[in-house]
C-alpha cells in the first residue's frame, strides 16, 4: 500500500519539475524577445534597413546598416545551399553504402563530432590563416567559405540520425522493387525532409547569427559588396561592434538584433511550409 | 515478356549461410516448383526468414554475412550476381513483408514507383492503366479508385499489406516472396490475403514463410521444413503434413515445439 503511494508521489513531483523547466525556458526565451523588440522596436527606423550609411554615421543618423543585412543574406544563402549539397551525399554515403559499424563510417562520425564542438572562433582563426597563407583578403568569399565549413558538420550529424532513423522496410521495400540505392536516397530523403528542414533551419539560426567566424574572414565594410572579392559587414558583427560604442549605436545594435532575429523567424516559418509541402505523404 | 511460356523456376543448391561466425542455412538443396504455393514452415530462429532474404539478396544488407553456393533463377546465379544483374533479379522477384510498408507517397505513386523506376510505362494513359489493373488485382481498387492521391500510410494495415503486394506485382515479378505476410493483419485482412495468394498463384510462384501452420495447411501445395538451418522435410504439403517421415518434422507438427 505504502509503495503505492509513493509511486503517484512520485508522478506529482516529476510533474511539477517539468513544469518548473519548461516555464524557465520560456521565460528565458520571452525575456530575450522581449527586450530585443522592445529596444529594438523603439530605435529601428526606415531609413535603418534600407539605407547603407552615410558619410556622418559615425555622429548622427545618416543612413543605415542595409549593407549588414545583405551582408548576412549574401553568406547565410549561398553557405547553406553549399553546405545542404555537400552533406547530403556523405549522409547518405555513411548511412546507405556503407554497413552500419563500419570503421569508416565510425571514423566520419567522430570527426563531424569534434569539428561540431568547435568554436566558430576557431574556424575563423583557421580560415584566416589559410586566407592569410594564400594571399587572400577578407572577403563575401571568405565568409561564405568558413560559414559553410560551420555548418557542414551540423548538417550531417542531424542528417545522418535522423537517416539513421528511417525504419529499414523502406530500404528493403525499394530495393526489392529493383531500385538502386540512389533512387532509394530518394525515397529516404523524402521522409526524412522535415527533420532535415530542422537541421538545415537549426545551421541558418547558427549560420546567420555566428559573428566569430566571419569576423577576420568577411571583414567589415559599409558598402554593398559588388563581387566576392570585396569585404562585407554582417548583422552579428555589426552588432558586436556597436553594443559597446556611445549613442547612438547600442540603439542601431538593437534594431540589427531585431532584423536578425526577424530574418531567422521567417526563414524558420517558410522552411516549415515548404517540407511540410512535399512531406504531406509522409508515414 | 511473357510469364506464361517462358518460367524459370528457382533451384537451390548446397547454400551454406553465416552471419558473424554463426552457421544459420547449412548446405540447403530446395527446388521451389512454379505456380505453386511453397511454405517454409519451422521453429523460430531456424533460418526461415534469412533463408527467404537469400532469394532476393536482401541479406546483403546484413553485417558479417557469408554464404556460398547458388540460387539459380533461369540458369542463373543469384548469389554471384552485381550491380544491374542484381537490380534486374530482384525485379523478378516480389517482396510482401511482415509489416506492410507504404512508401512516403500517394497511393497512385507508391504502385506506379516501381515502373517508374524502371522505366515500363512510357505513357500517362499506360501508367494509370497499370495502377487500375495491380490495384483490382489486389481487391483495393474499389476501395481507393476515389482517393489515389491521398496518403498511402492512411489507409488501414490491411490495406497497407495489399497495396504492398500491387506494388510488387507492377515490376511484373515471376516470384512473390512472402515474410509472414498476414501475421500482422488482423483476421479478415489476413483471410483476404491469403485468398489472393491462392488465386495468384496460377501466374506467379509463391514462397511464403509462416508461423502459423494452420495457415501452411490451408494454402500450401508444397512445403519445407527447416530445423536449425537444415532442411530436414521438403514435398507435396499433403504428404509432410499428413504423413511426415521424420521425427522432427512429426513432433512439430503435434506441437511439442514450436
Amino acid at each position: 500500500m505504502k509503495k503505492r503511494k509513493q509511486k503517484y508521489i512520485e508522478e506529482a513531483v516529476m510533474k511539477v519539475v517539468m513544469y518548473i523547466c519548461v516555464f524557465l525556458v520560456l521565460a528565458f526565451v520571452v525575456t530575450i524577445i522581449w527586450t530585443i523588440f522592445q529596444k529594438g522596436l523603439s530605435s529601428v527606423t526606415w531609413d535603418m534597413i534600407t539605407k547603407v550609411p552615410g558619410p556622418d554615421f559615425n555622429t548622427k543618423n545618416d543612413g543605415g546598416f542595409l549593407n549588414a543585412i545583405v551582408g548576412s543574406l549574401l553568406i547565410v544563402i549561398p553557405s547553406t545551399l553549399i553546405g545542404i549539397i555537400i552533406s547530403i551525399p556523405v549522409v547518405f554515403y555513411i548511412t546507405l553504402y556503407r554497413k552500419r559499424n563500419d570503421k569508416l563510417s565510425y571514423a566520419a562520425r567522430l570527426a563531424y563530432d569534434v569539428l561540431y564542438g568547435i568554436p566558430s572562433i576557431v574556424y575563423g582563426a583557421f580560415a584566416f590563416s589559410v586566407m592569410v597563407l594564400v594571399g587572400m583578403r577578407a572577403s563575401l568569399l571568405g565568409g561564405i567559405i568558413v560559414t559553410t565549413l560551420l555548418i557542414i558538420p551540423m548538417l550531417i550529424r542531424s542528417g545522418d540520425e535522423i537517416a539513421k532513423s528511417i525504419p529499414d522496410e523502406i530500404h528493403e521495400a525499394t530495393y526489392s522493387l529493383g531500385a538502386t540505392k540512389y533512387e532509394t536516397m530518394k525515397v529516404i530523403l523524402r521522409q526524412a525532409l522535415p527533420g532535415m528542414m530542422t537541421a538545415v533551419l537549426l545551421a541558418v539560426g547558427k549560420a546567420v547569427g555566428d559573428a566569430a567566424s566571419v569576423m577576420f574572414t568577411a571583414g567589415f565594410s559599409d558598402a554593398i559588396p559588388k563581387s566576392l572579392s570585396q569585404p562585407t559587414a554582417t548583422l552579428p558583427l555589426a552588432i558586436f561592434n556597436w553594443i559597446i560604442m556611445p549613442s547612438p549605436f547600442p540603439e542601431r545594435a538593437y534594431a540589427a538584433a531585431l532584423i536578425l532575429t526577424v530574418i531567422v523567424l521567417v526563414l524558420s516559418i517558410g522552411g516549415r511550409a515548404i517540407s511540410g509541402h512535399f512531406s504531406k505523404h509522409n508515414l | 515478356m511473357d510469364m506464361e511460356t517462358n518460367r524459370s523456376s528457382l533451384v537451390v543448391n548446397n547454400l551454406n549461410l553465416s552471419i558473424d561466425g554463426n552457421k544459420i542455412l547449412k548446405n540447403i538443396n530446395l527446388t521451389i516448383p512454379n505456380n505453386k504455393i511453397t511454405c517454409i514452415v519451422g521453429p523460430s530462429g531456424c533460418g526461415k526468414s534469412t533463408l527467404l532474404k537469400t532469394f532476393n539478396r536482401l541479406i546483403d544488407d546484413t553485417e558479417k554475412v557469408k554464404y556460398f553456393g547458388e540460387v539459380m533463377i533461369g540458369g542463373k546465379n543469384i548469389l554471384s550476381a552485381k550491380g544491374p544483374e542484381l537490380i534486374e533479379a530482384r525485379r523478378h522477384i516480389g517482396l510482401v513483408p511482415q509489416r506492410p510498408c507504404p512508401l512516403p507517397m500517394s497511393i497512385y505513386e507508391n504502385v506506379a514507383y516501381g515502373c517508374r523506376i524502371h522505366g515500363l510505362c512510357k505513357t500517362k494513359k499506360a501508367l494509370n492503366e497499370v495502377v487500375e489493373k495491380y490495384l483490382s488485382e489486389v481487391g483495393l481498387w474499389d476501395e481507393v479508385k476515389d482517393r489515389l492521391n491521398s496518403s498511402a500510410g492512411k489507409l488501414s494495415i490491411g490495406q497497407q499489406q495489399r497495396l504492398c503486394l500491387a506494388r510488387s506485382l507492377a515490376v511484373r515479378p515471376e516470384f512473390i516472396l512472402a515474410d509472414e505476410a498476414t501475421s500482422a493483419l488482423d483476421p479478415v485482412s489476413s483471410k483476404i490475403v491469403e485468398d489472393l495468394f491462392v488465386k495468384m498463384k496460377e501466374r506467379y510462384t509463391i514462397i511464403m514463410v509462416t508461423h502459423t501452420l494452420r495457415q501452411a495447411l490451408r494454402i500450401a501445395d508444397y512445403a519445407v521444413f527447416i530445423y536449425l538451418g537444415e532442411v530436414v522435410e521438403m514435398g507435396e504439403a499433403e504428404k509432410i503434413f499428413n504423413n511426415p517421415q521424420n521425427e522432427l518434422t512429426k513432433k512439430y507438427l503435434e506441437g511439442v515445439f514450436s
